[in-house]
């Protein structure tokens, strides 16, 4: 079955800018304001990150946004209420959500699945859920529910375990830019990161790929594109929401500074 | 289903349900390349014989086992102490490091990272690191900075840099945070020295493995004063639980010797501030493993308490967690005050200044059971010098 991840890839003939936040930030009711103002001002895909008291992936700028999400009382069951209806006013963007195991497996992950598929959510990043136990626990209940998992690819990720995730994944790869956790400075030296890039590119994968990680403008989202399909951006727009008393217009502001 | 052996972890790292490598991508090469090859390293001779050359004459093993004659007189019963606080930098945490620097050498590697609490761990590492002469970057929580600032200023004067943990209670949980994202910055270059028997596989074995030395000297030594190997109780306190694993290690498939678990309750296991996770926790994951865990219905992780930095902890190793599932161990919660008189109680009665750490598992001896005729067998896992500063404001509470 189709669904909207997939569509996007097709029907755009453009490079796509995936953007994420994290849920219930700067405050709990600015969820929905906040991704439908992306959408309105061009973003394409669009990833909304589940606070996590101990996000390991996760650099200081998204870690204390889910520490101020959490204070605010966000949690699953608040998401999925204030995800009800969002697919009568954002009916094509994909909508992924992003987070870490624990808080899902305490939901359930069947139940987190038929709350995220009934909300209209098409697509889940876990980075710490590990490949072996996604194939024998978990596979077929996301299948059943049309939900695609999205997987990371590093620099030091082997070619056969590149292949591997290719052929386990039918929406787009999560390419990571370079060591480092979320929102960190690139220390990678521009031609090694090309070449990680470029070596990716050579293996003629089934699966289009989207370049995360330190990318936060204009300029590192177009260097991106050159590579991929498309590229994602998280830890610089949640620090252009920090000091917003109007988030919608904060993102709106942000997405078409990258995209204009 | 009950395996033959408790020791053993799955291919994939489980002990029972617990365990596991619950990791991000950008760790899963580090975590692999230890897994692929701990264990043909350890059975290494070359790396036997340097590692227990090392044990030898850097650490100071074998360290006694002294019978408390004094103690055993007013618990009724036969009490040894397993003198871990004679090794080398004062507690058993540099068994474990001076395994894993032997390993990291042989990985290629030429940085070394750690997690510390109380600073014992953070103190080992350094140590092993200088001996190397190998980078050290210890993290470790802003407020155990304060509470332990003697193991502070040795890991400085040993040449290790220690970056404080500014994030959630700023205590070891945020420290091994810090330290694991510095791994994932630094994926080539860099081995991680866990200090317990937490984190992915195969750290938990991993560590178990090189704290093993603990419980093997005791067999022997218990054989040479008693006549037989086995005592009828093995006691250790558990905050990740690595002291406790090698305490255990040659003793959990001997069912007739009973093996007690000590966890800090802090102020009291219903009073909010408390790090008994085998009683306020349930399984999740915390650290890439799968494993009894303190944390609120969402799946947040729970901000752990004691008075002890090295056990507030919201987790237990897999290992113990399967322990306790199978009642394969048994459990005992202590409070601060307990065991702050427990040290009062050592000092005095043996001459003996113990770990706060350490005191919870003395503070448990009245709970035991144990009878005139039983051996009881208590890891002493770490000196007390580092604690001095909270035994004096809390003087008048350990009269």
């Amino acid at each position: 079955m189709n669904n909207r991840i997939q569509q996007a890839f097709q029907n755009k003939g453009k490079k796509l800018l995936n953007v994420y936040f994290t849920a219930g930030y700067p405050r709990l009711q600015d969820t929905v304001p906040v991704l439908k103002a992306l959408t309105a001002a061009g973003a394409d895909l669009i990833e909304i990150g589940m606070p996590f008291s101990d996000p390991l992936a996760d650099g200081p700028v998204i870690q204390q946004s889910s520490t101020v999400a959490l204070q605010n009382g966000m949690n699953m069951r608040v998401l999925f209420t204030q995800l009800k209806d969002i697919r009568t006013e954002v009916p094509e963007t994909p909508i992924l959500l992003m987070g870490y195991l624990n808080p899902v497996m305490q939901f359930g992950v069947e139940n987190f699945c038929r709350e995220a598929a009934a909300a209209g959510v098409d697509g889940v990043i876990l980075p710490d859920l590990p490949l072996d136990d996604y194939v024998d626990e978990y596979q077929e209940i996301f299948r059943r529910y049309n939900l695609k998992p999205v997987f990371l690819i590093t620099p030091q990720t082997a070619p056969s375990r590149i292949r591997r995730i290719d052929e386990l994944t039918d929406s787009f790869l999560y390419l990571v830019s370079g060591p480092g956790t979320t929102g960190g400075a690139n220390t990678q030296a521009a031609g090694v990161q090309d070449a990680y890039f470029q070596r990716i590119e050579d293996m003629q994968l089934r699966n289009p790929r989207l370049i995360g990680f330190g990318i936060a403008d204009k300029a590192s989202f177009q260097h991106a594109c050159q590579y991929a399909e498309g590229a994602i951006i998280g830890s610089a727009f949640i620090k252009a929401l920090e000091n917003t008393e109007d988030a919608p217009a904060a993102a709106k502001q942000f997405v078409q500074s990258v995209l204009n | 289903m009950t395996p033959t052996t408790y020791k053993e972890p799955t291919a994939r790292g489980y002990y029972g349900q617990f365990g596991g490598a619950f990791i991000p991508e950008m760790l899963y090469p580090n975590v692999e390349e230890l897994r692929d090859n701990y264990l043909t390293i350890l059975a290494d001779p070359e790396f036997q014989r340097e590692y227990q050359q090392l044990l030898r004459d850097f650490v100071g093993r074998p360290t006694p086992l002294f019978e408390a004659k004094r103690l055993s007189k007013k618990y009724n019963t036969r009490i040894f102490l397993k003198r871990e606080d004679l090794c080398h930098t004062g507690a058993h945490k540099v068994n474990n490091t001076v395994g894993q620097i032997l390993l990291a050498q042989r990985l290629g590697k030429t940085r070394i990272i750690a997690e510390t609490g109380a600073g014992q761990h953070g103190v080992a590492t350094a140590t092993v690191c200088a001996l190397m002469g190998m980078e050290c970057i210890v993290y470790m929580g802003s407020v155990d900075m304060e509470r332990q600032r003697p193991n502070v200023e040795r890991m400085r004067l040993l040449g290790a840099e220690v970056r404080p943990a500014t994030s959630g209670s700023q205590t070891l949980k945020d420290a091994t945070n810090e330290a694991i994202r510095d791994w994932i910055s630094n994926p080539v270059d860099t081995h991680y020295i866990i200090g317990s028997v937490v984190g992915p596989h195969p750290y938990p074995d991993l560590v178990a493995r090189l704290q093993a030395i603990i419980s093997e000297e005791m067999r022997k030594q218990l054989l040479e004063k008693t006549g037989s190997e086995l005592p009828q109780y093995v006691v250790a306190c558990v905050g990740g639980g690595s002291n406790a694993a090698g305490a255990f290690y040659h003793f959990l498939d001997e069912p007739s010797v009973k093996l007690v678990a000590v966890e800090a309750a802090g102020h009291g296991i219903t009073s909010g501030h408390s790090a008994a996770t085998s009683v306020l926790g349930k399984p999740g994951i915390i650290h890439g493993s799968r494993t009894l865990l303190m944390q609120d219905e969402d799946g947040q992780i729970t901000e752990p308490y004691s008075l002890s930095a090295g056990l507030d902890y919201p987790g237990i190793g897999p290992l113990h967690a399967y322990l306790a599932a199978e009642g394969r161990a048994q459990f005992i919660s202590i409070e601060d005050e307990a065991a702050l008189r427990a040290v009062a109680e050592c000092s005095r009665l043996e001459g003996i200044i113990p770990a706060l750490e350490t005191a919870h598992a003395l503070a448990a001896l009245g709970q035991l059971g144990a009878g005139p005729n039983d051996v009881v067998v208590i890891n002493l896992s770490g000196r007390g010098d580092k604690d001095l500063e909270t035994y004096m404001k809390y003087a008048d509470s350990i009269k």
